[in-house]
């Protein structure tokens, strides 16, 4: 379970793996948080082609960032988003203001 | 209502026991003829309601005790069982309001996933008293085993 980044065309690709619940929230909250710090970047693509399993807190990190890049003027896109985390993106709302892709191209040409 | 098998874990309230509980409870559940999406359900319930005691119930502090229990009644119904002797919730139908929460940087959703995911979710909580949250869930086509007998 962790969280790796990496600056790309403008953007911070951020990918997950492993289950996005509350053991993990804080560290991936605050690595995203560190490198929004460094001001390179307002734009972030989440891979979560490898997150098996997310809850309420794992989609609090990824609204709370995304009301981050808002207000910085930046986007958000989320890939890779398997079936069960597909199903509480939508569930919680969440895939009505943060467009979901499964191809990662198509995410950064929308970026 | 026949008790068919049951199950009881207890374990100290830190974050990587979450997991523990949930992926526990589904195995339990996957006794019964539950689709694995219906698996994938129960586990986010059991996430919630675990994520609830530990953040609530004992705002963080890793020195307590989640104590949850699973039974599976006729073959057909599950019913699961998270408690805690935590600060317990002074207002129950406020905080399972969609989006509400006590802490601001938190969605809110937990009870809606619960409710959404569970065909029953009961909560019996007082403030300083604890919390004790039953889930349950029957076999799709067997809502009505969810009523009481």
């Amino acid at each position: 379970m962790g969280v790796a980044s990496e600056y790309k065309e403008g953007v911070l690709r951020v990918k997950i793996t492993g289950d996005f619940d509350m053991a993990v929230a804080d560290k991936i909250r605050c690595h995203i948080d560190e490198k929004l710090d460094e001001g390179r970047v307002r734009n972030i693509l989440m891979d979560l082609t490898d997150v098996g399993f997310i809850d309420s807190s794992g989609l609090g990190v990824i609204l709370g960032r995304y009301k981050r890049v808002t207000v910085l003027g930046g986007k958000m896109a989320i890939t890779g988003a398997q079936p069960q985390v597909r199903r509480i993106l939508e569930l919680s709302g969440v895939e009505k203001i943060i467009r979901c892709y499964e191809i990662e191209d198509e995410a950064f040409k929308a970026m | 209502m026949k008790l068919s098998n049951k199950m009881a874990m207890e374990f100290s309230s830190i974050p990587d026991n979450v997991a523990l509980a949930r992926v526990t409870v589904a195995a339990f559940a996957s006794q019964m003829d539950f689709t694995l999406e219906d698996l994938d359900e129960i586990k986010v319930a059991v996430s919630e309601a675990v994520s609830n005691s530990i953040i609530h119930g004992y705002l963080n502090n890793p020195g307590f005790v989640v104590v949850v229990r699973a039974a599976i009644y006729n073959d057909n119904l599950l019913e699961i069982e998270i408690s805690d002797n935590g600060t317990g919730i002074e207002d129950i139908e406020q905080a399972m309001e969609p989006a509400y929460s006590s802490n601001p940087e938190r969605m809110g959703l937990g009870f809606s996933f619960m409710q959404s995911f569970m065909d029953k979710v009961e909560v019996d909580s007082a403030q300083g008293q604890g919390t004790k949250v039953r889930l349950i869930k029957g076999l799709t086509g067997s809502k009505n085993n969810t009523q009481e007998n």
